[in-house]
């Protein structure tokens, strides 16, 4: 047979891999940053730019958007070449992708800092960045499926498979995620509610984790592994069986994030059920990785390549254990909100997704520029440098995790709280924060170890920007009694169509009857918009990142109503959010809940802890907002935040945003005038009044509640 | 108020079962599937990573790092 002579494109292949080594780096210098803020508060340098909840933002998308995204790019344009026996679709198509990617992350670096953010996890950025995402993203899938079209290999390989599946959802998840009602350029509120907004929200950041950090990463796996290993898979079988289960089941299991919340109860045991059979697939998964290594176990112990690989789908099968084991409601009862949470994600990130990428690196870049490495040593060191930051990073957060929780629920025989203080509970686990800095230090360390060993690499070597291959044609479909093109053009676009089936029932079980949820009709009737002032207060508690550290969801357990509603005895209820656009549950608590803060402290208490919270409490590890006391609210946005929130269905009456601004100074006067009492001289129109007015409105309406029922 | 919502919603009890019937009925035609297709297709797919089409000597020459 006549082979075609083509070359697969490595220098798209170089660039996204440049991107992941610089945004690596950065991505895990700004968390360094925000884990070394946590015991030394100093560090957030008293610069709102700088605070620690406008970096955790910062850290977390550079990881996932810049270094993990780079780095799957990289990993597909280089495998799907290879597997389909074609150059990619079209190079102006990879162009488009890798500029219009690298702008985004640009944009996410700018505004993020500047505090524009929606506040939703892991889809944080501003509506026109997210219409960026939705076309860049278009762009790849362009690529992607009409590489596949062009395909010299009959059948798509699995690794195929799973790359089609990241396109697929997360097109959907970020779509459906990312509906918000703009406001101004840089302002949006979500398009959906309360509890709605928390399903959806959870929803999306479950199976983002899903689609963007593991299913791309088994694709490359099953490419890299077998080329690294010179074998095939263990069992192809297997990881066909792998493959369809994995989509199948991991859309489903969302609610487990909103275990003891006011989802509906049955939305939450499904999302247990299907967490627990994500075991299935994922140590099918997990197995099928390590078992190709069969009978080639002594070349990892020289090839550090190899040793990346191991520790990744170790890691791997290590987090997708945990994962479905967080997800029971008692395991859930101690996990949640603690760090605890911080260790899974970081053993995911740091083992699977960090290894994988460096094992990955390690192959790549050799062949790339047509040499060896620069230092077998050093990548070694990098290993083991990796290796126990993982562990010094893990085990800290692990044991942070359990001490704190359990200290949040011990009771004393009284039936009392024994930390009543919950700041005792944090200082208490302030050296573990200090490990696992360390922790991160090694881990970082190693990275910079393998940015020098490739660029040696690379400058020892000639750059193949366009790799000759000679190839077999295409071959005639002789059984099938159609034209081959057709048969085969269909099968992937049929295939894709399959992978959207299956992540769409998933989501529409899941979702409808949330939607079919009125939540924007109060059932709690005491519960009412929020004023002007509060709506800006609000507004800078978003700005703010305060959701990083503080939660507002008291769930229905004693030790949480006795600590932070021992009045009422109040834990949050569903009908309490139905006008909060978006949603500010939380995820983490490394300070106290905040949704029955309202009331708990004088104005002047708020004035004084927010410009040095450790002034008032001793060992604070809070930020200080100094900024807050010198800007002012823009009053000018207030009408277009009203006329926003009442088309997404918060019932400000017609006129009310003429209105808004006269109601929005006789609250803020009053604010001032509570505080000069106390001896404090504030500006009405600062920012520091609209916050207060928002911290004293939390929890304030079931408060009303309860007091018209008394009264009755 | 969730529960007054699901109970509006007719045969809200029928959608876990529901959901656990595609989920299994798929997952049998899966297994059917994978178990009985052709050996050698298998083996060829789980050889594909393996030939890209480039030159071998040049991979064995930097197979080990």
């Amino acid at each position: 047979m006549e082979l075609e002579r083509i070359s697969y494109d490595n220098k798209i292949v170089k660039y996204f891999i440049v991107a992941t080594v610089v945004f690596g780096i950065v991505g895990m210098s700004v968390g360094l940053l925000a884990a070394i803020q946590l015991f030394y508060p100093i560090f957030n340098f008293d610069l709102q730019y700088t605070s620690f909840g406008r970096i955790r933002p910062l850290h977390t998308n550079a990881i996932i958007f810049a270094f993990v995204g780079n780095a799957m790019f990289a990993g597909v344009y280089y495998s799907m070449q290879r597997l389909l026996k074609t150059r990619m679709f079209s190079d102006k198509l990879s162009w488009i992708h890798f500029y219009g990617w690298q702008l985004i992350i640009l944009a996410a670096a700018i505004t993020l800092p500047l505090g524009l953010t929606t506040s939703k996890e892991y889809a944080e950025l501003e509506w026109p960045i997210d219409i960026a995402i939705t076309l860049i993203w278009v762009v790849f899938g362009w690529n992607m499926i009409g590489t596949i079209l062009r395909r010299r290999e009959k059948h798509m390989y699995v690794a195929i498979w799973f790359y089609i599946a990241t396109f697929v959802t997360v097109a959907v998840l970020h779509i459906v995620n990312s509906f918000e009602m703009p406001v101004s350029l840089f302002k949006s509120y979500s398009w959906y509610a309360g509890v709605q907004d928390a399903l959806v929200q959870w929803w999306y950041g479950h199976n983002a984790v899903a689609f963007f950090l593991t299913t791309p990463y088994l694709g490359m796996m099953y490419y890299f592994l077998p080329k690294a290993a010179n074998r095939p898979v263990y069992s192809y079988r297997l990881s066909i069986i792998h493959f369809w289960s994995l989509i199948f089941i991991y859309i489903w299991a969302g609610p487990h994030h909103l275990l003891y919340t006011a989802l509906p109860d049955w939305a939450q045991s499904l999302g247990v059920v299907f967490s627990i059979m994500l075991i299935a697939p994922s140590w099918g998964g997990m197995l099928n990785g390590l078992l190709t290594l069969r009978g080639a176990w002594d070349r990892v112990r020289e090839e550090p390549v190899l040793k990346f690989f191991v520790v990744a789908v170790t890691a791997y099968g290590m987090a997708t254990l945990e994962g479905p084991l967080l997800s029971l409601k008692n395991v859930n009862a101690i996990a949640h909100f603690t760090d605890w949470i911080i260790a899974h994600v970081h053993v995911g990130g740091l083992g699977w997704n960090g290894f994988m990428i460096f094992g990955m690196l390690y192959w790549v870049v050799p062949r790339m520029w047509n040499t060896k490495i620069y230092s077998t040593k050093l990548a070694n060191l990098h290993f083991w440098l990796g290796t126990l930051g993982i562990i010094f990073y893990a085990l800290p957060m692990y044991t942070a995790g359990v001490v704190q929780s359990l200290m949040w629920k011990e009771f004393n025989p009284d039936g009392f709280l024994t930390y009543q203080n919950f700041l005792e509970t944090t200082t208490k686990i302030i050296p573990l924060y200090m490990l696992r800095a360390v922790g991160g230090t090694l881990y970082l360390s190693g990275v910079f170890i393998m940015a020098y060993n490739l660029i040696k690499t690379a400058y020892a070597g000639q750059f193949v920007a366009n790799e000759e291959a000679e190839v077999a044609p295409m071959v005639k479909a002789a059984n099938t009694g159609g034209y081959w093109h057709h048969v085969l053009e269909s099968k992937p676009i049929l295939f894709t169509t399959l992978a959207l089936v299956a992540i769409l029932i998933g989501g529409v079980f899941e979702m409808v009857p949330t939607f079919l949820i009125k939540s924007n009709i109060p059932s709690i009737t005491s519960v009412k918009p929020y004023t002007p002032l509060e709506i800006h207060g609000r507004d800078i508690y978003i700005r703010e990142g305060c959701v990083s550290c503080h939660t507002q969801m008291v769930r229905p357990f004693r030790s949480e109503v006795q600590r932070y509603d021992p009045k009422n005895a109040e834990y949050s209820k569903a009908g309490e959010f139905v006008y909060d656009h978006p949603f500010l549950w939380g995820s983490k608590r490394t300070g106290p809940d905040l949704h029955r803060v309202g009331g708990k402290y004088a104005d002047s208490w708020h004035y004084r802890h927010m410009l040095a919270p450790s002034e008032v409490s001793n060992g604070s590890i809070m930020p200080a907002y100094p900024w807050l006391f010198e800007q002012t609210v823009d009053k000018s946005t207030t009408a277009p935040k009203i006329n926003a929130l009442r088309k997404i269905g918060v019932p400000y009456e017609a006129g009310f945003e003429e209105k808004a601004n006269a109601d929005l100074g006789t609250q803020a006067a009053k604010i001032a005038e509570s505080l000069k009492k106390e001896g404090y001289e504030v500006l009405p129109e600062t920012e520091i009044v609209a916050l207060i007015a928002y911290l004293q409105r939390l929890g304030m309406d079931i408060k009303a509640k309860k007091a018209s029922e008394a009264n009755q | 108020m969730y529960k007054e919502i699901l109970r509006s919603i007719d045969n809200i009890q029928v959608w876990p079962v529901v959901s656990f019937v595609i989920f299994f009925m798929f997952f049998l035609l899966l297994l059917w599937w994978a178990l009985t297709v052709d050996k050698t297709f298998i083996r060829q797919m789980s050889e594909l990573p393996l030939e890209d089409g480039t030159d071998p000597i040049q991979h064995s020459k930097t197979s080990s790092l």
